[in-house]
């Protein structure tokens, strides 16, 4: 090791040091983890099967596709304009809008949940003409949608505003006098910039998309093959004493962490320099 | 018509001048970059339709409550014993993180050890595994028939269906809140004033007491209190381990729900406005210390 020894600990504290800190992880985080998929499969690899080909798990699994094909791009949009009105532009009262785009973060998932119920529910600000017009936003697909916005609102726009505040506006305004049109110069010169950054937000807004259970809980209703997201799924079997079958839906959703981990670390690793603020 | 295009032209930089000036009131410079009006026209209106308009209703449905409505559910007993749980929880989830959280953190940035990339990426699993998944795979570790519970049933100690087990759910949301809050300041941790402190003949402890501690506490404070705030309103990894029990391990957010499924959306809304009220001064809290993390930094 090239640090010096006066600044070093001796070894058996850096030995202790990594053990707590192994043992630590490993009882919070890997054991958790390998107990989804151990309890997966605790029926065996048949019963795993059927209950992930059960068409009620299935209908789950598409409606929590949906949601996230809608809501992710959304998202994307409104980080992108969000990160490119506050990063490329000087204005006041700009940190107190960088609060609130914050705001969804502090906000607990259940009261994210109940604010449209309060907007769009029976008794609610719209409810009866929503009613009178044969529309559903509350215990219908639009809820979720609206409550799972709500939830990953600041994800994007967290991650590229901080990239694109670092960047300034240098590149953008050499292509603008050279004749390049906004939006051109928006997609050969910002996008190219932030892509990575890009994809790093859209990788954590989709796994809490998908994921996202509080909100969506309280806005669907839990109507069984018709409005159950997948975590929702999850909590139905759990609640009816099927483990072996919410463990096994779950194991999916687990596989998703994982796969958004490793790309999220792939990302960290070969493109520190060109995400914001995870150069180190 | 020439006589009627001609105002047109000479008034078209006015009303830019007035558009101007309206905008004025948000943009400060002029800029030869375009977008601002679209961009920020999606922002403040997503944001509104989205985040602040819903949010406004819980303050307006509870102010329709009346103080005598509002405080029936908000400071009820039963709330009352919920915030105390939720809060309470929350203080000691977060402070089992700081220590651990710091001692994570310290082992990935000072040490080398195999593995190690594949730790610092598990670091995060608690942002990308979904909440409800956290609740059952703890509740199986922890229930009193559980891998882990099952070994300290025997000695007389319960986690799982009891206020232990909310803490332990409570940990595992927000775990990396503090080590990756902790970890980029560690890092920028210049070794001079480390050399410094051991050239003038402190020992390791008391250079990390009194140099190393107080230069990464800001950090670890504001780490704790993002966790902190997270974990307030934290709901999916808890309720399944929680066993939910009113007056002894009901946290604030399933008391909402429980209202809501009772009708009662009154009730619910008086207990989302008092935590919202909360939250922000929470939220409120971790900007001022973020902004002194940021100073600190600098200088």
């Amino acid at each position: 090791m090239s640090v010096p020894a006066a600044t070093a600990e001796p070894r058996w504290v850096r030995w202790l040091l990594i053990a707590v800190a192994l043992g630590f992880l490993a009882l919070n985080l890997a054991l958790p983890l390998a107990a989804v998929f151990v309890e997966a499969f605790r029926k065996g690899v048949a019963a795993y099967v059927a209950a992930i080909r059960d068409p009620d798990a299935l209908s789950a699994l598409r409606l929590t596709l949906t949601v996230a094909a809608i809501a992710v791009p959304l998202n994307i949009v409104i980080g992108l304009a969000a990160s490119w009105a506050i990063a490329k532009f000087d204005f006041r009262f700009k940190p107190f809008l960088v609060t609130l785009i914050d705001l969804p973060f502090s906000v607990s998932p259940v009261v994210s949940g109940l604010v449209y119920v309060l907007v769009f529910g029976m008794q609610g600000w719209f409810g009866e003409w929503l009613r009178d017009n044969d529309l559903q936003v509350i215990f219908a697909v639009p809820g979720l949608v609206l409550a799972t916005i709500f939830i990953t609102f600041p994800f994007v726009a967290r991650e590229l505003l901080p990239l694109m505040e670092e960047q300034g506006r240098d590149e953008e305004e050499a292509a603008l006098s050279l004749g390049a049109s906004g939006l051109s110069t928006f997609w050969h010169v910002t996008l190219p910039n932030v892509r990575w950054g890009l994809l790093y937000g859209v990788l954590l807004c989709n796994a809490r998309a998908m994921g996202e259970f509080g909100a969506v809980s309280v806005v669907s209703g839990h109507i069984r093959g018709k409005t159950n997201t997948m975590p929702l799924h999850i909590e139905i079997l759990y609640n009816e004493y099927n483990f072996a079958a919410a463990f096994a839906v779950a194991s999916l959703l687990a596989g998703l962490a994982l796969v958004t981990l490793v790309l999220k670390s792939a990302l960290e690793w070969r493109f520190a320099g060109q995400l914001a603020g995870r150069g180190h | 018509m020439a006589s009627v295009a001609l105002p047109m032209v000479a008034s078209a930089p006015d009303s830019r001048q007035a558009l101007g000036m309206r905008l004025g009131i948000l943009q400060r410079q002029r800029s030869i970059i375009p977008g601002f009006g679209v961009t920020m026209g999606i922002t403040v209106f997503a944001l509104s339709v989205i985040v602040l308009i819903p949010l406004s209703a819980v303050f307006i449905t509870s102010a329709g409550l009346g103080w005598d409505g509002f405080a029936a559910t908000a400071f009820s007993r039963r709330a009352l014993a919920a915030y105390r749980l939720s809060f309470g929880a929350a203080a000691a989830a977060a402070a089992i993180n700081a220590v651990f959280g710091l001692i994570t953190a310290w082992v990935l940035v000072r040490y080398d050890f195999t593995g190690k990339r594949l730790v610092s990426a598990l670091v995060d699993l608690p942002f990308a595994l979904p909440t409800a998944v956290a609740g059952i795979a703890l509740t199986a570790l922890y229930a009193p028939n559980g891998w882990i519970g099952r070994w300290l049933a025997p000695l007389g100690i319960d986690i799982g269906f009891t206020p232990r087990g909310v803490v332990v759910a409570l940990i595992f949301v927000g775990l990396p809140f503090v080590v990756r809050t902790v970890e980029p300041v560690l890092a920028d941790l210049g070794a001079d004033v480390e050399e410094a402190a051991a050239t003038l003949g402190a020992s390791r402890l008391q250079t990390f007491v009194h140099v190393i501690l107080p230069a990464i506490s800001p950090a670890l404070l504001t780490g704790c209190a993002l966790a902190f705030a997270r974990a307030v309103g934290e709901y999916g990894s808890v309720i399944f381990i929680a066993g939910n029990m009113p007056f002894r391990s009901e946290i604030a957010p399933l008391l909402i729900v429980v209202q809501l499924e009772q009708y009662n959306t009154g009730g619910a809304t008086a207990i989302a406005a008092t935590m919202l009220v909360i939250s922000f001064v929470l939220l409120f809290g971790i900007n001022l210390l973020q902004g002194w993390q940021r100073r600190l930094r600098t200088t």
